[in-house]
């Protein structure tokens, strides 16, 4: 048995140095949203040779576009973004391009959003996350026959969400990384991927509690964790194969959803063992100090 | 017959095979030589009928795989009592799916969705790429008015006045009077020209305002736009008349499938709008086929460098569990988008989970010095717990995602009921190949060596 107990700092400290950057830069630069959320048209163009993205913002602006962002998505693909724009602007744009670089070029995604639709996108997603931890809180409380493990669980889960979204934050600052659906999507699935861990840890706590009732809690953590931390490094592991191929090797599209789904898978399963659980022991510690006292 | 593993495994090994036959590739050429005979045949799945009931089995995939069009257009209701927008949405909707299917695109999605106080409609168009076009296809109000001038001068044949908005008001006479419109050319000049023909309401209606305004100019609008202002030669009673104008073949064309169609009884703009190539969704497929071999190879290994021949069983029942999957979205028509693609992926991760559980308890109850018969099927037990709690949080989450109800207040976009959808079906399937699947392999094939 691996005393695990005894490393609270250290659980804390990671956590902290992990999510402190992460916060800050939500606090500062906050997150890059995509057209889904600010609206605007994204066009992904095929150039039969790489343009250089200097000539693509210069031709752009020769007619009368404005662009966000331009971006290099393999060779000879550019996603391209900007204010809302209507077809024919962009049929001339596409010509231009043609001609200044002298080479053909072909839009092969064309996506146009409205400004209204990206509001409703955040209050519907803020909507399905309250839903969904708060229905996670109460089968858990159910389940566990504890509203403490429910709190705990959630706790952990927004650590898992923070550190998902200020790795966002900090993507968007350096790499221009933007958040759109899919990112809500990853965003969501995070949550439940927290909870799956936890409820693993927390399901051997309960059945040795229930077993022992005069044995030591932290000592009941403490062989928990033991037993399940391989099979939480095996099933993150197997996990993690799956979505690392799917970064390398899938599309442009899905790319940083996958990453998103990835931070959220790792710090899924740090957090059931290192958060989760050392919420529950801090709060058993504290009622028996307030019993004794 | 649950009771004896052989029987279960045999069930399994029938299920499995149904499964191959309903997960068999779309149109895939098989061709190889065998002790010289050679095979050349395309492979399909198959159709299956039932009971009067048929299904062809087949993949559907979204408009960012297969490529096509995607527009939202929102109704603007303003001018709409609240308790008509309801009947007033439906109505556009299967005004606009008469238009999509007059164009002739295949497998068109019209869907409606309301939300607090926004009506829209959501069109898919596969295979459609130009979504200008397909705006001007459905969206095109072709809001068909005719007006009379508000001045009696102005309406002399004489004094020819441009008629506008302004100078005009309706004549009470509108699309939804017509019953059928056509593509004809005029007798005298051979220009296209659009024959109208008029319901016994608005053949009634039509007489009247002819009559009325025998010798005047009587302005034909098509959305707000002036297209012609004939003079009125004599009271139309028939019920038939032609709209000409500065016609093309073309345009006359399309203005008469948008009469026929009808004219929509709200006016609707795009506020969304999404276009994929054909080529660019293909790429996407192969992409994410490869990606998800790739990874689902490396689990395997490492499911057997893990857990050694029972790392051999999870990766045996994880085939089944892609097989059972699989053919699940085909028969419950589940539409695969790329992130479907990716919560499929992600529910492989989260079906070896199940096993990896199991495994863990079974070495446990190896080191309490339990013989491993007994080890086995305790550790089935014991796991059993944490796997439907897991799971159920993931179940639930992904209902909130997929959003069956249709709740105007959580997200319904395709993208994310793509990726909830196959999210939900992989974890209900993962738990029944995770426990069920796996036990019956294990008690069939798996002895430890004493």
């Amino acid at each position: 048995m691996i005393r695990f107990s005894k490393y609270l700092w250290l659980y804390a400290l990671i956590s902290g140095f992990v999510l402190i950057p992460g916060i800050y830069s939500l606090i500062r630069f906050g997150l890059k949203p995509s057209i889904d959320f600010s609206g605007g048209t994204l066009l992904e163009y095929r150039m039969s040779q790489p343009v250089s993205q200097a000539v693509i913002t210069d031709v752009a602006a020769a007619s009368g576009i404005a662009l966000i962002s331009v971006q290099q998505s393999g060779s000879g693909s550019y996603l391209i973004r900007m204010k809302q724009e209507e077809k024919p602007k962009i049929e001339g744009l596409t010509v231009s391009l043609e001609r200044s670089a002298s080479v053909t070029a072909t839009i092969v995604r064309h996506e146009t959003v409205g400004p209204i639709l990206g509001r409703e996108l955040l209050t519907k997603a803020l909507y399905a996350a309250l839903f969904a931890v708060s229905a996670i809180l109460l089968y858990i409380a159910w389940a566990f026959k504890n509203v403490r493990f429910g709190v705990a669980a959630v706790i952990a889960l927004l650590h898992d969400l923070l550190v998902v979204l200020g790795s966002f934050s900090l993507f968007g600052r350096f790499l221009g990384v933007e958040v759109d659906t899919l990112f809500v999507t990853a965003f969501l699935t995070t949550m439940s991927f927290s909870v799956h861990d936890t409820i693993v840890v927390f399901d051997r706590i309960r059945e040795y509690t229930k077993r022992d009732r005069s044995r030591h809690f932290s000592d009941i953590c403490d062989t928990a964790l033991t037993e399940t931390m391989n099979r939480s490094l095996t099933n993150s592991f197997t996990i993690i194969f799956m979505l690392v191929a799917l970064v390398l090797m899938g599309g442009e599209t899905t790319k940083w959803f996958v990453v998103a789904l990835l931070i959220g898978t790792v710090s899924g399963t740090y957090s059931s063992p290192f958060v989760a659980t050392p919420i529950l022991l801090l709060w058993h510690r504290l009622e028996k100090r307030r019993t004794t006292a | 017959m649950f009771k004896n593993p052989k029987r279960v495994f045999i069930l399994l090994f029938l299920l499995t095979i149904a499964l191959v036959i309903i997960d068999l590739p779309e149109n895939y050429r098989l061709k190889f030589t065998l002790f010289g005979r050679t095979v050349d045949r395309v492979i399909n799945p198959p159709t299956i009928r039932l009971f009067g009931w048929t299904k062809q089995i087949q993949t559907s995939l979204g408009l960012d795989l297969a490529g096509g069009s995607h527009v939202v257009l929102e109704a603007d209701m303003k001018d709409i009592k609240s308790s008509d927008r309801g009947s007033a949405l439906e109505s556009a909707k299967e005004v606009i799916e008469r238009r999509v299917n007059f164009f002739g695109v295949a497998e068109p999605v019209v869907q409606t969705s309301v939300s607090e106080n926004s009506y829209r409609i959501i069109v898919e168009l596969p295979g459609v790429s130009d979504v200008e076009r397909a705006i001007a296809l459905i969206g095109q109000t072709a809001l068909l008015d005719f007006r009379e001038f508000t001045t009696p001068e102005e309406a002399t044949a004489g004094a020819f006045t441009f008629p506008t908005l302004d100078n005009t008001k309706s004549a009470g006479i509108t699309g939804k009077d017509l019953s059928s419109a056509r593509l004809s050319f005029s007798q005298n000049t051979g220009e296209p020209e659009v024959a109208i023909e008029f319901t016994s309401d608005g053949t009634k209606k039509f007489g009247d305002v002819t009559g009325r305004l025998v010798g005047k100019a009587l302005a034909i609008f098509l959305d707000s736009v002036p297209l012609t202002a004939p003079v009125v030669q004599t009271a139309i009673t028939d019920g038939k008349a032609v709209i000409t104008g500065s016609f093309t073949r073309d345009t006359a064309k399309t203005l008469a499938l948008q009469l026929n169609a009808g004219a929509l009884p709200v006016p609707v703009r795009p506020v969304e709008e999404r276009t994929v190539e054909a080529t660019l969704g293909e790429e996407s497929v192969a992409k994410s086929i490869r990606a998800g071999a790739i990874g689902l190879g490396l689990v395997a290994l490492f499911m057997v460098l893990q857990y050694g021949r029972l790392g051999l069983i999870a990766d045996a029942a994880l085939v089944l569990y892609g097989l059972l999957t699989f053919a699940v979205f085909r028969l419950l028509n589940v539409t695969l988008t790329l992130p479907g693609i990716a919560g499929f992926l992600l529910s492989i991760g989260m079906a070896v989970d199940s096993n990896i559980l199991i495994f863990e308890r079974y070495k446990e109850e190896l080191r309490m010095g339990k013989p491993w018969g007994i080890a086995i099927e305790q550790a089935f037990g014991k796991a059993w717990d944490s796997i439907r709690d897991a799971n159920f949080t993931t179940i639930i989450t992904s209902l909130i995602l997929y959003n069956p109800g249709n709740w105007g207040f959580l997200p319904s976009s395709g993208m994310v009921r793509g990726f909830a959808a196959t999210l939900l079906i992989g974890v209900v399937m993962s738990l029944f190949t995770g426990i069920v699947v796996t036990r019956t392999y294990i008690r069939v094939f798996y002895k430890e060596r004493a």
